[in-house]
């Protein structure tokens, strides 16, 4: 049901999306949803509301039972709970993992693909890290590898599925900042689920609240802020405010 | 207003370079973390002959204690005529069998034909193991229909097939092969097979979604990812060569003499401390393969599997 359509105004669009489990369990209801070119948006929602769903059903890693999933260009970048790396190879191996993978690129010389996934670590922030095996990085750079990963491809919409959940606080608000760096400029589109409002509020141009499964929209919030965002915007009253907004829609979903 | 204000407070990007500084402590050499301070010269030096004491010294008080036990065995259990044909005491057994050329020989021939029969087994087994293994990971439907026959295969009464192989491929070093690999093959088909299912599923759908084909899910990820497992198999596969391969010679009577023709024969003739010299040999000859399997091992995987488990070499 995943259609790549070339002449979609948006980058990606949800109508009236369903998807029930062989099991029975419903996990998400008459969902509707776009993400237009450049824009980032968020999805919050309480644990086991369908989240991951959404986004495994908008890569095409699943296919929805109900409605219709519209993407603009099939170049989309995943970016996993988990960094996900094959354990026997390198940081820069890794990154190239995908470009040996992608049988449009398979065919550019090895040297290419190499300089590909070094710049690409590069502008992570992991210069001089290429040889490292996962198992010697922190858990911070393990998902800057991810990070370069997604990046090497130069996709049109990226997905992410709670990539700074498993960082400690200090490594999720760089990463934060990190991330709205790499992403914002251009046309590059991304869907990010997550279940911290905070993250949610400050990383993207609207934030979509989801109710309890079987997840459906309850809310959309749009977030004015111009990008780059600082540090400490976290800080001012007009960020609380849409925080407390994003709280308050998420609560009611709750009840 | 809002926007203005979060404009002006732009931040640079320079704050990110910081996290290389973690690196020491990410790297730090595994002596250095095991005792918890820096090592230098004779210091180095005692802390490895330390470890190498630490490893062998606990092997070698097993064994003291198992002459000992020899030992008492042979002369406060047994009486004198019993001992000659029971339990002969260790010196003797190097006296009258190990240092006598005449005994020696043969024994050394035969270990030398189950030393080939062995290894060519264990590569037989390997490669169709292996081989196995990959086809009924292709499909659920394959390793339903296929794996039933492997355990037939571990199951099946070798004492009952023996003379049936020697019919078939000759009680040469064909049929004694054909043991071997029967005995052997099983650890190496579950083993992979398990490494292979083994594999995350975040990482099968990174695969997925960057079109992978089945060749390359299969040697990128399957079988890189299946070697832990494969070398465990081969572990215990390797050990299992060597007694395919003794198993081979006991009931195949004809044909050069393996080790195993000889134990039988010694057992005929009560040849007691020949008996036990050629079980020391075969012994010792197992335990050479297994540890070379188990360091090669070690080597091929040691580095990332090691590290991805969490344990420090050396440490």
């Amino acid at each position: 049901m995943t259609s790549p359509a070339t002449q979609l105004a948006v980058a990606l669009r949800f109508t009236g999306v369903g998807k029930r489990f062989d099991t029975g369990t419903e996990a998400l209801a008459d969902v509707d949803l776009s993400v237009a070119p450049g824009e980032f948006v968020s999805v919050v929602g309480p644990s086991g509301c369908g989240k991951s769903t959404l986004l495994r059903l908008a890569s095409g890693l699943s296919d929805p039972t109900a409605g219709r999933i519209e993407l603009r260009s099939d170049r989309i970048a995943y970016v996993f709970q988990d960094p996900t790396l094959l354990p026997w190879r390198s940081a820069l191996a890794n990154v190239e993992l995908v470009l040996e993978l992608n049988s449009a690129l398979h065919r550019m010389p090895k040297a290419q693909r190499r300089t590909m996934a070094r710049r690409a670590l590069e502008t992570v922030g992991l210069a001089g890290f290429e040889r490292q095996l996962p198992a010697h990085l922190s858990g911070g750079m393990r998902m800057r590898v991810s990070l370069a990963r997604a990046l090497v491809l130069d996709p049109d919409v990226f997905l992410f599925d709670e990539p700074f959940g498993a960082l400690d606080e200090i490594t999720r608000l760089r990463m934060q900042e990190e991330l709205q760096r790499l992403v914002h400029g251009g046309s590059v589109s991304a869907l990010f689920i997550t279940h911290s409002v905070s993250e949610a509020v400050y990383l993207s141009n609207r934030v979509l609240v989801m109710s309890p499964r079987p997840g459906r929209m309850v809310a959309d919030i749009e977030v004015p802020f111009v990008y780059p965002r600082p540090a400490e915007l976290r800080f001012d009253p007009a960020f609380a405010r849409i925080a407390a907004q994003v709280s308050a829609a998420l609560t009611g979903a709750h009840e | 207003m809002t926007q203005t204000r979060s404009s002006e407070a732009v931040s640079g990007d320079g704050r990110y370079s910081d996290h290389r500084h973690s690196r020491p402590l990410t790297s730090v050499d595994p002596v250095g973390m095991a005792s918890g301070r820096t090592l230098s010269g004779g210091a180095a030096g005692a802390a490895r002959a330390r470890r190498l004491a630490g490893s062998v010294l606990p092997v070698l008080t097993t064994l003291v204690a198992f002459l000992g036990i020899w030992l008492a065995v042979s002369y406060l259990v047994l009486s004198p005529e019993r001992r000659e044909i029971l339990v002969p005491p260790p010196q003797q057994v190097l006296t009258d069998s190990i240092l006598r050329w005449s005994h020696l020989r043969p024994m050394l021939r035969a270990l030398l034909l189950d030393v080939q029969v062995s290894m060519i087994g264990l590569v037989i087994a390997c490669v169709l193991g292996v081989l196995a293994a990959v086809v009924m990971s292709q499909s659920s439907w394959l390793e339903r229909s296929l794996y039933p026959f492997a355990i037939l295969l571990q199951v099946v009464p070798i004492l009952a097939i023996v003379p049936l192989i020697g019919l078939w491929f000759n009680y040469g070093i064909n049929g004694r092969v054909v043991v071997c690999v029967i005995i052997a093959i099983f650890p190496m088909i579950a083993n992979t097979l398990f490494g292979i299912h083994s594999v995350e599923r975040g990482a099968h759908d990174l695969f997925t979604l960057n079109r992978a084909t089945r060749w390359q899910r299969l040697t990128k990820l399957q079988l890189p990812g299946a070697l832990p497992s494969m070398f465990a198999g081969l572990r215990i596969s390797s050990g299992l060569s060597v007694i395919g391969a003794l198993v081979g010679d006991f009931f195949f009577v004809q044909g050069q003499p393996g080790l195993g023709t000889l134990l039988s024969t010694y057992i005929a003739r009560v040849q007691s401390a020949d008996l036990f010299a050629a079980i020391l040999l075969s012994s010792l000859y197992g335990v050479v393969v297994f540890t070379l399997f188990t360091a090669l091992s070690s080597l091929a995987v040691g580095s990332w599997y090691t590290a991805a488990r969490g344990t420090r070499p050396g440490g």
